[in-house]
């Protein structure tokens, strides 16, 4: 057994973070993040075909001509979205409703296909399976974060479970719609960038 | 005013490096300039600089501002009053009007300049930079473009939202693409829709039978013409934003500004043009009785005036060449009569129709550039020049 490298996990937690730092797979972080369940739904998704795809194209790697190394991954990456799509139509059919066509929007992650094209086509197997796990979780954790301030301000509720009590509304609380619309998942990502900069200098471009 | 000057030389060790309070620095350099003109000068390079600074460019916009605050601060206890009793004259209590509008109105101040401020201090300490000016004229616009029932902790919000993303995002004063306080009543209208639409938020306190709408709302509502008189509008007694009823109010403000120089009357104008040409349209094609509405009306209605008189011609965010600013503040005008007239989700397209604008003003800067660039390129080589 290779010994496990943490560095694949821990780096795309922070400094090479997919959504903050190389700034891959808004489109879907902004839609699917109105509400908590939502994000962590399509988080795992993302992260089982991450894992997936990064796997079975390492183990192909050197057999895959490269001029159309790209193809091959779309079929890769297709079958494993269109299997992940099915298990949550079967097992959880509510939340596959309003992820809607986002489940299938995944084989145009970014992501994915930029995992693909720079790890797991250079990689031993195991590796690009740690890989692929520390992506999935970098990305998992951002749209968790912004699915909680959504769910929480927007909604008052978390996991559909109203946390703010009603006493709160009788003294003239609102929910706040704008967090219920997509503008404020692009701010509040852009606000956990803003942090994740300031505390680290490294990332700075000028 | 010997004393402040000695007080502040006493007190100043403190705010020096090696002092007791070094980080309060840009604190204490805030309220001394404040005081008194500052005496550092440039060390180095030539520098002409005439009379009007910041600070000053700042306290015209105020003092331009005194008669929509006065007159708003008036109509507010008016139109409370008024909603009680139908039968009251505009001068019947003028205290009681007054000093009710002055307990409406003080608190939002206070909440206004004080997170405002406390913000930007906070910044200006974080960055080590000097304390801006900018935010006295927007605390003093936030009020003036809220409705009179803002309730206080959706104002802080909104304030904090439009000084932080708004502002200090992009480096603070003179930095931001967007107005500030228009920010603020955009981040009202779409996070609290209850509290800044509807007929109830317009007049403070409102009972319940009367009706209160405002005349945009009575437009949105399918009216055909709007039931307070065209005198009424102009004087400003009408319900609506505390600062925006008021014509007059808002013409005296402008007199001020075109006077000094401060607001650009390329960009004021153009506005109106704008929206006379968008209302005129809508007069020979529209078929609903909104788009048959007087042009002028739309002057007269909302935020129009105190938009196209304090907002559009905001320096920072507005277009900056010459040509830009007549398409910029043309541009504004059609926007906003177009978003009254035919979006039916926004009664009041002033605001998005500056803040759209705002965004599109350094792309109209660009494309007036660029156009002076490639028409003198011509002269050039029509003149039997060679490449540039």
């Amino acid at each position: 057994m290779a010994e496990i490298n943490f560095k694949l996990i821990k780096n795309p937690l922070s400094k090479e973070n997919p959504i903050t730092v190389q700034v891959l797979g808004i489109c879907s972080a902004l839609a699917v993040t109105a509400k908590l369940e939502p994000a962590v739904v399509m988080s795992i998704s993302v992260m089982v075909v991450i894992i997936m795809a990064n796997l079975i194209i390492s183990l192909f790697r050197k057999t895959i001509p490269s001029r159309i190394r790209i193809i091959v991954q779309l079929v890769v990456v297709s079958l494993l979205v269109i299997l992940v799509d099915q298990v949550l139509k079967a097992f959880v059919y509510d939340v596959s409703k309003q992820l809607s066509v986002f489940v299938g929007l995944i084989i145009t992650n970014c992501i994915v296909m930029g995992r693909l094209e720079a790890f797991a086509m250079s990689n031993k197997p195991f590796d690009s399976m740690l890989d692929g796990l520390g992506n999935g979780l970098g990305y998992a954790i951002i749209l968790v974060i912004v699915g909680f301030v959504r769910e929480l301000f927007g909604s008052g509720t978390l996991w559909d479970y109203p946390v703010i009590p009603q006493s709160f509304y009788d003294m003239g609380y609102q929910n706040n719609s704008l967090m219920i619309m997509p503008p404020m998942a692009l701010i509040l990502v852009g606000l956990i960038i803003w942090i994740q900069r300031s505390r680290n200098k490294d990332l700075c471009e000028d | 005013m010997k004393w402040v000057r000695n007080l502040l030389d006493n007190i100043k060790p403190n705010f020096e490096k090696g002092g007791k309070f070094p980080w309060l620095h840009s604190t204490f350099d805030a309220f001394e300039t404040f005081a008194f003109v500052p005496k550092t000068t440039t060390k180095s390079g030539a520098h002409f600089r005439d009379a009007l600074d910041m600070k000053r460019t700042m306290t015209i916009v105020i003092i331009a501002l005194l008669p929509a605050l006065l007159i708003g601060t008036y109509n507010i206890g008016y139109q409370h009053f008024l909603s009680l009793d139908p039968t009251m004259g505009l001068f019947d209590d003028i205290w009681q009007n007054l000093w009710y509008g002055i307990v409406k109105i003080l608190p939002i101040l206070v909440v206004s300049y004080g997170v405002g401020l406390g913000i930007e201090f906070a910044f200006a300490q974080w960055r080590g930079h000097e304390v801006n000016e900018g935010y006295l004229v927007s605390g003093m616009l936030i009020p003036l473009i809220m409705p009179p029932d803002v309730p206080l902790w959706q104002l802080t919000i909104a304030v904090i939202f439009a000084v932080i993303i708004g502002k200090e995002v992009f480096g603070g004063t003179g930095m931001n693409f967007m107005n500030p306080a228009l920010l603020a009543r955009a981040f009202l209208f779409f996070a609290f829709p209850s509290s800044m639409s509807g007929d109830k938020v317009w007049i403070a306190e409102k009972a319940d039978a009367f009706s209160g709408a405002t005349p945009l709302a009575e437009m949105m509502t399918g009216g055909t013409m709007p039931s307070t008189s065209i005198l009424d509008m102009i004087i400003g007694f009408m319900p609506g934003s505390i600062g925006e009823t008021s014509v007059i109010a808002i013409a005296l403000g402008a007199i001020l500004l075109l006077i000094t120089g401060i607001g650009n009357w390329k960009i004021m104008l153009s506005v109106f043009i704008g929206g006379a040409a968008m209302g005129l349209t809508f007069n020979y094609f529209g078929s609903n009785p909104y788009t048959q509405l007087p042009f002028y009306y739309h002057f007269l209605m909302g935020g129009f005036m105190f938009g196209a008189v304090f907002m559009a011609t905001d320096p920072v965010t507005a277009a900056q060449t010459n040509r830009g600013k007549w398409i910029y503040g043309f541009l504004i005008g059609v926007m906003a009569v177009l978003i009254r007239v035919v979006n039916p989700a926004y009664p009041e397209g002033m605001m998005l129709s500056i803040l759209l604008l705002n965004v599109f003003a350094p792309l109209i800067d660009y494309f007036v550039v660029d156009a002076n660039i490639k028409m003198r390129t011509k002269r050039w080589k029509l003149k039997g020049g060679t490449n540039v």
